[in-house]
């Protein structure tokens, strides 16, 4: 590169120019070098939870170097994989996940398209008001949302709290504004041209939203996919609100209430429990991290 | 070709038979209604609805069976709690933000800086604690922070600095639930302004150049103006959300040493579930509302204003 450079610059410019690249370079020295310390920073927790993960109790117990493993072993995981109780949390997280997801796209991507193309008596207000309710925190809701599913089970005798499907109720009014939000952007910046050819060529509403909007935007919906799960995935109020006993419990409350017995921290099964709650979401992190980082930017810069 | 005419031409003729019912079905805003129904109910009856149940709540006695107006409200104003939770929920929320705006901003131009190729990979890295669920990762931190076998205090000890009660003092509790706050909420700034800053024209950054700009002038004179809209939306919006917290501050303290670390939606949590008095924790997370409110009135606007632009 600096060889170039100086090829083709005139002799006087050469200083500044070499200045200039030495700039850059110091300029990308220390942008790696604050990088590397803020993903250390980053990394750390995760990090910290696989090495613990790692040790038997009697190591931990042993106030041995914490960063380091010395008797590597797997029992956490097998103590873990095998306890009914935990698989019980694990198998309750998957079926609420899955559950709230199709829910989520089921409600969503018919409503979004149509505020973003079926214009109609309301719709702009609806629009708004859809994402003013996703900016309503679920910590707002969640005493009236007790005291109502109560009211409900005195009235009609339909037990929902303390069920896990409840959350199957509640899960959707995180995920639904949201992802009729961003699916709203998505169909928005589809053609109009488009669907007008399918109207004209005799397409009812729905075919054009299945066989044009939805393979089209489909980028789009992939990424809700991914915030709808992650979302019902990590939600952690509802669930301790809503749910008590252990067999209903999903993976965030059941670790905390069950691994957590009064004071006594069993911190190699909370660590390993920790990071196979963290694991699925992590997972569809790595392979689609693109989609993710478009779902999250989508929902601010797309309005 | 005349098979399919006369297939169509017998569907229409089935059609028009079906009457007036299914020609309604087909108009537009009738298949747009239905369509946004479920939507509809699902927002009256699980947000709007427990909404305004929780302003009735709040005028309730604690069994619930009397109205008693204000009195919760008048209670909570007399207790030093409810205004200790008050000054700790502006202080969490408004010292949070800042940092992570500010580590966002940093660390995005960090990642901006550096060639093209190696950015994914960086981005990557940087943005796991976002993808982590905040409850697991604050149990990370909490063993991290764990007063006799804290890892942190064990590797301070080589620099000969004292065991910190990383969760056991109040000031440094206080400290600690801002931190692991700051560690979740970064990325999201990072992601945020790592995309705004692709989107400002490489152009201005060379005629800024050209005209003797240092480092510092480029920010502020180029890049923060450009960004200005996606840094007020992003910040407005972390403000709702680290104001609303819960997860952090309930796993990592539960509100303690002594309620020093409580903000509202733990206290609410503390009162209302676990204390059972309903009425008194609607109350308190009543008070969410008005910042709530003036956060989602700017967005709006912004909102609002760059549709119009585009």
């Amino acid at each position: 590169m600096a060889t170039v450079t100086i090829d083709k610059a005139a002799p006087t410019r050469k200083v500044k120019y070499g200045s200039m690249s030495r700039d850059r370079t110091w300029a990308l020295r220390w942008s790696y070098f604050f990088l590397v310390i803020f993903a250390i920073f980053s990394l750390t927790p995760p990090i910290y939870m696989l090495i613990t993960s790692l040790k038997s109790s009697a190591e931990i117990s042993a106030a041995t170097n914490p960063w380091w493993v010395f008797h590597p072993t797997l029992e956490n995981y097998l103590g873990l994989l095998t306890s009914n109780q935990f698989l019980r949390f694990f198998w309750n997280s998957a079926i609420v996940s899955i559950f709230v997801v199709t829910i989520t796209m089921l409600i969503s991507v018919p409503a979004a398209f149509a505020l973003a193309r079926m214009r109609f008596w309301g719709s702009a207000v609806l629009a708004t008001g859809v994402f003013l309710t996703y900016l309503i925190p679920e910590t707002l809701l969640f005493i009236p949302l007790f005291k109502m599913f109560a009211v409900i089970g005195d009235w009609t005798g339909i037990q929902l709290i303390n069920r896990w499907y409840v959350l199957l109720i509640l899960y959707p009014t995180l995920t639904v504004p949201f992802c009729t939000w961003i699916m709203i952007g998505y169909f928005a910046s589809i053609p109009k041209e488009l669907d007008e050819a399918a109207i004209i060529d005799g397409a009812s509403w729905i075919q054009t939203l299945t066989r044009i909007f939805i393979p089209v935007a489909f980028p789009g919906i992939i990424a809700a996919t991914i915030f709808a799960f992650t979302v019902s995935w990590a939600q952690f109020l509802y669930p301790l609100v809503f749910t008590t006993s252990t067999d209903q419990l999903v993976m965030p409350v059941g670790i905390i209430t069950t691994l957590i017995k009064g004071d006594v921290f069993n911190w190699g099964q909370i660590m390993t429990g920790a990071l196979l709650g963290a694991a699925p979401p992590l997972i569809i992190y790595a392979f689609l991290m693109d989609y993710y980082i478009a779902g999250l930017t989508a929902g601010a810069t797309k309005g | 070709m005349a098979d399919v005419a006369l297939q169509s031409n017998r569907a229409a003729q089935a059609a028009r038979k079906r009457g007036s019912l299914h020609r309604m079905l087909k108009r537009k805003s009738t298949m747009a209604f239905l369509m946004t129904l479920p939507l509809i109910l699902l927002i009256a009856t699980l947000v709007i609805y427990p909404a305004f149940y929780a302003l009735h709540l709040a005028t309730l006695n604690k069994s619930m069976q009397r109205f008693v107006g204000l009195s919760n409200f008048e209670f909570l104003f007399r207790r030093e709690t409810f205004w200790l939770v008050v000054k700790q929920s502006c202080i969490f929320a408004i010292t949070a933000v800042i940092f992570k705006a500010v580590l966002g901003f940093i660390i995005a131009h960090f990642v901006h800086n550096i060639p093209a190729k190696g950015q994914r990979k960086w981005r990557g890295m940087l943005l796991v604690p976002w993808v982590i669920p905040p409850a697991m990762s604050t149990l990370a931190w909490l063993w991290l922070f764990d007063p006799s076998y804290s890892a942190f205090n064990y590797t301070l000890s080589f620099f000969g600095i004292g065991p910190i009660p990383w969760t056991g003092d109040a000031m440094w509790a206080r400290f600690s639930v801002i931190l692991v706050n700051i560690w979740v909420g970064a990325p999201f700034f990072m992601i945020m302004y790592l995309a705004a800053l692709k989107s400002v024209p490489e152009q201005l950054y060379e005629a800024a150049a050209i005209d003797g700009a240092n480092w510092w002038q480029r920010i502020w004179y180029v890049t923060l103006p450009m960004m200005r809209n996606i840094i007020a939306i992003t910040t407005l919006f972390s403000l709702i959300v680290t104001f609303a917290n819960f997860d952090i501050v309930r796993i990592l303290t539960a509100g303690g040493p002594l309620d020093h670390t409580h903000i509202f939606a733990t206290w609410a949590f503390r009162i209302g579930i676990e204390g059972s008095d309903i009425p008194l924790g609607a109350s308190v997370s009543l008070f969410m509302v008005p910042i709530l409110a003036v956060a989602a009135i700017f967005i709006l606007r912004d909102v609002n204003k760059r549709g119009n632009e585009s």
